[in-house]
């Protein structure tokens, strides 16, 4: 899993909301392995019709798509089923960041072990990025994760929140169950008293 | 809405009382980061046969499975519904079924496979066999996991990576979620049911209405609720997009577990008993936030469009976006509207449908069961009409009742236990192409039960009308029909 530090890269407005997982990965694609690979998944059934010819108008088809590296979405973006080959289909995509107004909690924390940037803000804010991105389509950001803020080409600049473990993960690029596992002494000791207080849990 | 209240309380008040989620998360907490993040004690660990890609990250990093004792797996998202796995016609797909027995069997967990008689969707079994129990941590690499809070256990859906995490350390990270009750006062009417009253409260307060937060449901009408009618109320949880839904344990928890396969015994259960009557909010718990719904005031509902929150009750109509002062929202509307090929204002009652679903992990309970064949007794499907227990013991007590005679009698197929229809994910349970369905399942998104189908969610005894009508119907306006001897 690559490091997420700073990304200066093309945006592409996707001003949609309650974009669920299976509109990002519908079933049928889920039993793949993940060395497979997902991107030919991304939205599968929104960017072309059932004999496969792409829909001009939905924002992946764009001509800017392509080299597009961040996707900006309205709220409650990746609700619904908890597939982690939503985020694998948009790393594969070659996304590294996702700004929004909202996350589905599940999705954001599948992105974060995956490298992938989810960044929240406010509604105002998306509005503005979005309405630059499509009065001037393939526009870039600057999204700066030890800093927290995206920085939009007029220089203007909106700070983000994002949970600090969270950040310190993304920022080295590492999964956690090693790191959990440096612990290990602990979580024994932890259930070995929990087993005398919760006898009926094994 | 009348009768109904939403305030924000300020959080921080922790201090002076604990909220049931406070109680099961201090209990479980091994250790807290600075940043705030605690890494919990997972009781409980369900996997199925979409849970291979943790396994495959398992093998890539090296790790095994800490607790095997702990995890039990279930078949359900690929089973076919009828014929044997080689029905699904398609390699991949079965042997994503039989990916599960090999993890599994390698690594020392129990399964129930494919014609086991355990077997089922995994959220239908844990409960009936007792592995959920209040106050536990549970987790699976499934979203409707929230559906085992309804036993007072903190349950949710979790990624592939995380199903490793769990798999490799029985521990999870976790940011400490917000807190939301939502007060239900007041009974629901007759012929209103669970599932009527959480596609209220998801269409109140939104889709993402409860994100970062656990809500636990309380209130007269909750408490009235059987158990299965709990289990349909936090299955959907995960729709308003709550991280879990929780209903603190009382004596039907109690009646409902006692006696179950693996449900603590004797001088344990007695033990256990003890313990799980404190598993309640204290009375000076401040929550984040508080919502208030009259139960009375909930009809019969259905969605009318392509999210969990885009539902109305069966009594009103289509509705108009041109009303919508939110240029976003009317934009929603009118596209849900287009997918769903809709007309505003037309009664929802008179919408014709092709097919229906009768299962899930939401509706797929024996008592599901019985509100449908309630309807269908002695009458006629007039469209295709699809039954599928939740799990080979629903489907047998189903049996055992004669509700299987009642369905054949009416027209309807009855089906092997598993995921269906609700998420077409085994290849052949599927609307076709611009087919309505009304479904019990839970989600109506576009394509989510197969691509281009358009999905009306509601109660079984709803699906049931709608089955028996050919079109969405009050069911409380359906008489019990004259019986046939089944």
């Amino acid at each position: 899993m690559e490091p997420v530090t700073r990304l200066s890269g093309l945006a592409l407005a996707f001003p949609f909301g309650n974009v669920d997982t299976d509109q990002i990965v519908p079933a049928r694609f889920l039993y793949r392995r993940r060395r497979e690979g997902f991107a030919d998944t991304l939205f599968h059934d929104l960017r072309a019709d059932p004999a496969g010819e792409p829909l001009a108008d939905f924002p992946l088809n764009r001509p800017e798509a392509e080299a597009a590296t961040i996707l900006v979405a309205l709220d409650n973006f990746g609700c619904g089923s908890s597939r982690e080959h939503a985020v694998w289909a948009l790393v594969d995509a070659g996304f590294r960041c996702v700004i929004a107004v909202s996350f589905g909690d599940i999705f954001r924390n599948n992105a974060i072990e995956n490298g992938l940037l989810p960044v929240a803000l406010p509604a105002e804010a998306v509005g503005r990025i979005l309405e630059l991105l499509q009065g001037a389509p393939g526009q870039s950001l600057h999204v700066d994760l030890p800093e927290q803020y995206v920085r939009l080409p007029d220089g203007s600049r909106f700070a983000f929140e994002i949970d600090p473990a969270a950040k310190e993960n993304l920022l080295l690029g590492r999964g956690r169950i090693a790191a959990t596992l440096t612990l290990s002494c602990e979580i024994d000791r932890f259930e070995q008293a929990y087993r005398k207080q919760v006898p009926w849990s094994q | 809405m009348a009768g109904e209240r939403e305030t924000q309380t300020k959080g921080g008040a922790r201090a002076r009382g604990r909220t049931l989620i406070d109680k099961i998360w201090d209990a479980h907490e091994i250790t807290r980061l600075p940043s705030g993040q605690s890494l919990l004690f997972v009781d409980r660990h369900f996997i199925h046969d979409g849970t291979s890609q943790a396994f495959e990250k398992l093998d890539i990093e090296g790790h095994g499975v800490r607790s095997p004792e702990r995890t039990i797996g279930t078949a359900d998202h690929y089973v076919p519904t009828r014929g044997g796995l080689a029905a699904l016609g398609d390699p991949a797909r079965a042997d994503m079924v039989l990916r599960l027995e090999r993890d599994a069997d390698r690594f020392g967990i129990t399964r129930f496979g494919y014609g086991d008689a355990r077997q089922g969707i995994v959220h239908v079994v844990g409960p009936e066999l007792g592995l959920t129990l209040p106050g536990f941590v549970l987790v699976c690499g499934d979203s409707h996991t929230s559906t085992h809070g309804a036993l007072g256990a903190f349950a949710f859906g979790v990624g592939a990576s995380e199903v490793a995490h769990v798999l490799a350390t029985q521990t999870l990270w976790q940011a400490r979620p917000g807190s939301m009750r939502i007060m239900l006062s007041g009974r629901l009417g007759a012929g209103v049911t669970a599932k009527d009253l959480i596609l209220h409260i998801i269409a109140r307060i939104g889709a993402g209405g409860a994100t970062g937060h656990v809500i636990e449901y309380a209130g007269p009408a909750i408490e009235a609720l059987s158990m299965e009618g709990r289990l349909t109320v936090c299955n959907m949880s995960i729709e308003a997009g709550a991280r879990a839904g929780l209903i603190a344990p009382d004596e039907t928890t109690f009646r409902y577990l006692e006696g179950r396969p693996y449900a603590p015994t004797d001088a344990l259960w007695e033990r256990a008993l003890e313990s799980w009557r404190g598993l309640r909010s204290d009375e000076e718990a401040v929550f984040d936030r508080e919502v208030a719904v009259d139960a009375a005031a909930v009809a019969p509902t259905v969605t009318w469009g392509t999210s969990p929150e885009e539902a109305v009750p069966v009594t009103a109509a289509v509705p108009d976006p041109t009303g919508e002062p939110d240029a976003e929202r009317r934009r929603r509307m009118q596209q849900a509207l287009a997918y769903m090929d809709l007309q505003p204002g037309t009664p929802m009652a008179r919408i014709q449908v092709d097919r229906v679903f009768i299962g899930s992990c939401t509706n797929g309970r024996i008592e599901d069961l019985r509100a449908a064949a309630g309807l269908l007794r002695g009458r006629r499907t007039l469209v295709p009409t699809m039954v599928v227990p939740g799990s080979r013991s629903v489907k047998d007590a189903a049996e055992a009742e004669g509700l299987d005679r009642v369905f054949i009698a009416a027209g309807a197929e009855w089906r092997e236990p598993g995921c269906s229809m609700c998420v077409a994910m085994n290849g052949v349970d599927l609307v076709a192409p611009g087919e309505r369905c009304a479904s019990t399942s839970n989600r109506n998104f576009p394509g989510r039960q197969g691509r281009g189908a358009r999905t009306h969610l509601m109660s079984p005894a709803m699906a049931a009308a709608a089955a028996v009508t050919g079109h969405i119907a009050d069911a409380r306006g359906l008489a019990p029909a004259a019986g046939d001897g089944v």
